[in-house]
């Protein structure tokens, strides 16, 4: 009985909940008793490892908190073999071993494993990793055996077993993977050679193959590969047959090299697609599947995108819009320590440089005003100019499409004429970019913003243009569907008389034995569509390789060779090498990504196309780019996680994803050819299967689901979350404001605190002392906030616009990572190196409070 | 498993993994990269640990630090006696937090430690005039640079005693947004 007294008391200690309860339950167990000595000797091991464990847990990674916790993991660890090898000992069977006492040796265990696993944070010498590593692990080798007793103990054995067999695989399947990531070596040398901000475009450029051969391998596996195994052999039937008067032509190479003749009729295209429900022995679906593959490009490229753009917001702890430390960040944050070539380290030096003296000279001049004036008049003037460009590039291309289709009625038109809409959109998308960079030249922005602002605007053109395009093309569309009721009764009628005239009856049935390149056509707009897109992905392909090889490599060659024999130096002076274009390229891939997008559905080869495209421009553009391209003259650093990429994809992704659900939903198919033909509208396949292959219960719950009735609540009901959800955000970024202003305020009435103690007598500080409180909380504010605006306004010529360009980020996830960062800091460091000065009243709660009164307080306290 | 590697026994490849951030070829093509700057010196089996350190110059010369301004700095912190000489765990713990993977606080540690010149534990302002001093090549008049170590500390200062405290730094530089 006085056993359980001593182990009372040993509760009321203060041991922790649960080891307390694991106590009670050995109690109960071991009733019968054993020796007390050791319980004893037990507990005061317990009592010492107990607050270094605490230590431990709450350890912070400071050098001396972590020696010490290390001391005392030693200590502790000595004590543990002594008692464990005195319980051995005193006992010779494994039964010695108490409930109690495995607890505690597996929390022990625990412990070591958990150090073990983030042994590569902790800041130490390898050496003194690499001994507390062995040391962990040779105590966790030692006594994971003995844990677990009887069949708990081989159960136990064998789970850890497992765990190890699983860590183990879990290393070398990451190992295969970082195997697995291609052209990291590449990538890494780019960057050593040009900054991060160029690799940056090449890490772009990988995942987007990567994105693309998920809808690659969709597409094939589940349209192409079936229709072609399993679908009507070419020949077959109209759909899939050259007609007659194109098959004198239709190898040609020029008809090819325009997607017409045999590629025409194709698995590539649309067009190809039989609207039988099911193809081949296995059943399959094929339209069906089409649709669903259709529906699923788009719904797996917004989940990757927006996945990647959740964890991005994620990552990125800061958003750049802080003005408080402009100079530290120039200070420690500037040099990129990817560079490892010395050209790149020479702009390097010259652009800090460069930066440090405007931000001296922003500092000492901060209100400078006509400066201003003039710099907001360039700033408009060039957005003026660049809005001309624009609407300029979007009346050309309408009016070449409207000519294009006056065009293709008339013969014998020229390849010009064939070919004008096309070349006239990549020679806008040639040369408008470096037209727009130009005119950002009279902006003078910092180049990140700058970029921004640039990318901005191509994305811009890009769009305008793609947008006109389109609308053309609807048009276009248009016509084809009016033209397309002419000819379907025509076919009609055909394929009727002739059914009569040589069977005689039943013509419904039996499929007519007329040649299939006789059949009249449709004119079958959603090829039409398709080859559109595919001829504009291809030529700007191509003028993409002929502008690199041209631009770069050619003038590269020309600069490097003719210097010899030139009047002035041409490597310094006017032609020089190309700078690799970021932009321009990242505008390209994003725009080129869109038109996938938008084409896939119409011409599912479009992707392949896309892949092999991908595939060569990561080679070709990292030859180019070593090859004969320089470092840029400003290098500057690509932040890690950049969302602003990612956000250019996911609004074209949904600038594409609009004409196709529009033609889609709202359009008649071709009524001859196409997996959908036949029907009234394309999403009716999916109406069909439901009625056909599914039991009735299923159609109900569909035909409730889709009831408007249904939809209106939910997308109410959404909106209502996103507003709310807005809200929350809005109020955490209002709280972090709050407490950055709280630490400004703090440190400002910090300063003054020192600067009155040096430059004061105490005769003043006496009299300051005196003075009542209440006038000294009007005046000090005052102050504090004088001095903050002052400096913004020093600095808002950098700073202002790059708030606005900085999409970065949804503001809902930075503005929680921040909320939460700030007060942490604020308790870790504040009390600690505050602790020696007077007590200080506005310290200790940094939520919530308003911030207005703590400097007052502060400063009214008497005890400075 | 017919190891094809001597260099390193499994459980040496498996203790640096647990305290890297490298991956097994990684590591490996790290040792070679290693080796690779003194021949010579460096065994090619490491499975009873030679105590063999490079010499500073070698460390130096390589690619990746060659162009750095804080080369001799990076090698005087993470090498064992703070002389720039680097012993091949020296080497991996460099590279280890250099690399991507590394966490920010990690590497706010180890960056206060570069730039804290004369191993204070504070960045005081004549480390801030060396660490402008390097990065500009000197091309700054002394009197903008006092001018920037005077702004540096004013922003970054957060208890005011003059000059950087680790939890200063890592306060500060937590949250710019080109830290890498």
């Amino acid at each position: 009985e006085d056993k359980e007294e001593d182990e009372s008391k040993e509760e009321d200690n203060g041991s922790q909940q649960n080891r307390a309860s694991r106590r009670k339950n050995y109690q109960r167990k071991n009733r019968a008793g054993k020796k007390a000595g050791e319980e004893g000797s037990q507990k005061k091991d317990r009592g010492k490892t107990a607050p270094t464990k605490d230590q431990k847990e709450s350890e912070n990674k400071e050098k001396k908190t972590t020696k010490k916790g290390k001391e005392g993991e030693n200590k502790q660890k000595k004590d543990r073999k002594n008692s464990a090898s005195s319980a051995s000992s005193n006992s010779s069977d494994e039964e010695s071993l108490s409930e109690e006492e495995l607890a505690m040796l597996m929390e022990q265990v625990e412990q070591k494993k958990k150090l073990i696993s983030t042994m590569r944070n902790k800041p130490w010498r390898m050496v003194k990793k690499l001994s507390v590593l062995r040391e962990a692990q040779d105590f966790v080798e030692k006594f994971e055996g003995a844990l677990g007793k009887g069949k708990g103990k081989k159960l136990y054995a064998y789970k850890m077993m497992m765990a190890k067999k699983w860590v183990k695989f879990k290393r070398d399947f990451e190992n295969f993977k970082t195997q697995c990531i291609p052209w990291e070596m590449k990538i890494k040398e780019v960057e050593s050679h040009f900054g991060s901000s160029v690799a940056s475009y090449f890490i772009f450029l990988r995942w987007m193959y990567g994105v693309n051969l998920v809808l690659f391998g969709l597409i094939f596996g589940l349209v192409i590969i079936p229709e072609v195994l399993m679908g009507m052999p070419y020949g077959s039937m109209p759909r899939k047959t050259v007609p007659r008067s194109e098959q004198a032509t239709a190898m040609d190479f020029s008809v090819l090299w325009d997607f017409e003749g045999y590629i025409k009729y194709s698995a590539l295209f649309y067009g190809y697609y039989n609207n039988q429900r099911t193809i081949g022995w296995l059943k399959y679906r094929l339209p069906m599947a089409y649709f669903m593959v259709g529906i699923s490009v788009f719904g797996y490229s917004l989940m990757v995108v927006i996945r990647s753009m959740a964890r991005n917001a994620n990552e990125s702890t800061a958003d750049g819009d802080d003005d408080n430390f402009i100079f530290s960040w120039k200070m420690f944050t500037s040099w990129d320590y990817l560079i490892g070539n010395p050209e790149t380290a020479d702009n390097k030096f010259a652009s800090i440089t460069t930066s440090f003296k405007e931000s001296i000279v922003d500092e000492q001049e901060s209100n400078k005003d006509e400066n201003i004036h003039l710099r907001r008049f360039l700033r408009v003037l060039a957005n003026v100019l660049i809005i001309c460009c624009l609407c300029g590039s979007g009346y050309l291309i309408y009016f070449v499409v409207k000519r294009s289709q006056t065009f293709s009625k008339m013969q014998n038109v020229g390849w010009y004429e064939r070919n004008e809409v096309e070349i006239v959109m990549s020679l806008l998308g040639m040369f408008c970019p470096p037209l727009f960079e130009t005119i950002a030249a009279l902006e003078n922005y910092h180049p990140r913003i700058g970029l921004k602002w640039q990318l901005g605007r191509i994305f811009a053109l890009f769009l305008g243009n793609l947008y006109t395009f389109l609308l053309a093309l609807m048009d276009d569309v248009n016509e084809k569907l009016a033209e397309e009721d002419v000819v379907k009764n025509l076919t009609h009628w055909t394929l009727l008389g002739h059914h009569n005239s040589s069977a005689g009856n039943d013509s419904t049935v039996t499929p007519p034995p007329l040649d299939p390149a006789d059949v009249p056509r449709g004119p079958c707009w959603e090829t039409t569509v398709g080859i559109e897109i595919v001829r504009l992905t291809v030529s700007d392909i191509l003028v993409t390789y002929i502008t690199i090889l041209v631009g770069d490599f050619i003038r590269a060659c020309f600069v490097r060779f003719v210097n010899y024999c030139w009047c002035w130096d041409l490597e310094a002076g006017f032609p020089s090498y190309a700078e690799f274009d970021i932009s321009g390229n990242v505008l390209g891939l994003v725009f080129n990504q869109g038109m996938i997008w938008m084409g896939s559905f119409y011409a599912p080869g479009l992707v392949g196309i896309n892949v092999l495209r991908l595939l060569t421009s990561m080679y070709f553009q990292c030859w180019a780019v070593m090859s004969s391209n320089v470092p840029h003259a400003r290098v500057f650093k690509a932040s890690k996680s950049n969302n602003f990429y990612m956000g250019l994809l996911l609004l074209i992704l949904f600038l594409s994803l609009l004409p196709v659900a529009y033609t889609i939903m709202s359009l008649p198919p071709s009524f001859d050819c196409g997996p959908f033909s036949g029907k009234k509208r394309m999403y009716e396949v999916i109406q069909e299967t439901i009625e056909l292959d599914f039991p009735l219960f299923v159609a109900k719950i569909f035909s409730y689901v889709a009831n408007p009735g249904l939809i209106i609540p939910a997308i109410l009901l959404m909106v209502l979350a996103i507003y709310y959800l807005n809200a929350v955000s809005e109020a955490y970024q209002r709280a972090n404001a709050e407490l950055k202003k709280k630490m400004q305020m703090q440190r400002e009435e910090e300063k003054n605190k020192r600067n009155n103690k040096t430059s004061t007598n105490p005769m003043l500080q006496d009299l300051e002392e005196l003075l009542t409180p209440s006038t000294k909380t009007e005046s000090s504010p005052r102050e504090a906030g004088d001095k903050k605006t002052e400096s913004p306004n020093g600095t808002s010529l950098v700073r202002k616009p790059g708030r606005g360009a900085a999409l970065d980020g949804s503001p809902m996830a930075s503005g929680r990572g921040a909320a939460f960062t700030p007060p942490s800091q604020v308790f870790v460091t504040q009390p600690r190196t505050l602790g020696i000065r007077a007590p200080y009243p506005g310290q200790p709660r940094p939520w919530g409070h308003p911030p207005g009164p703590v400097p007052g307080r502060g400063r009214g306290h008497p005890c400075y | 498993m017919g190891n094809k590697q001597t260099v390193f026994t499994q459980e040496q490849l498996d203790a640096y993994q647990d305290c890297t951030f490298f991956t097994r070829k990684e590591i490996l093509r790290l040792f070679y990269r290693y080796r690779d700057l003194a021949p010579q010196l460096v065994p090619l089996d490491y499975t009873n640990k030679p105590a063999v350190t490079l010499p500073y110059e070698l460390i130096g010369s390589m690619p990746e630090l060659k162009d750095n301004p804080f080369r001799q700095r990076i090698a005087e912190v993470f090498s064992e006696h703070g002389d720039g000489n680097m012993t091949l765990d020296d080497f991996l713990d460099m590279f280890s937090v250099l690399s991507e993977m590394a966490p920010r606080d990690l590497k706010a540690y180890y960056a206060f430690k570069i730039y804290d010149f004369n191993n204070d534990d504070y960045i005081c302002k004549s480390d801030l005039e060396k660490t402008v001093n390097k990065l500009t090549r000197n091309e700054l008049t002394p009197e903008e640079v006092s001018l920037v170590c005077e702004k540096v500390i004013y922003e970054a200062d957060v208890d005011n005693d003059g000059k950087l405290s680790l939890e200063d730094f890592q306060h500060m530089i937590v949250r710019a947004p080109d830290f890498l």
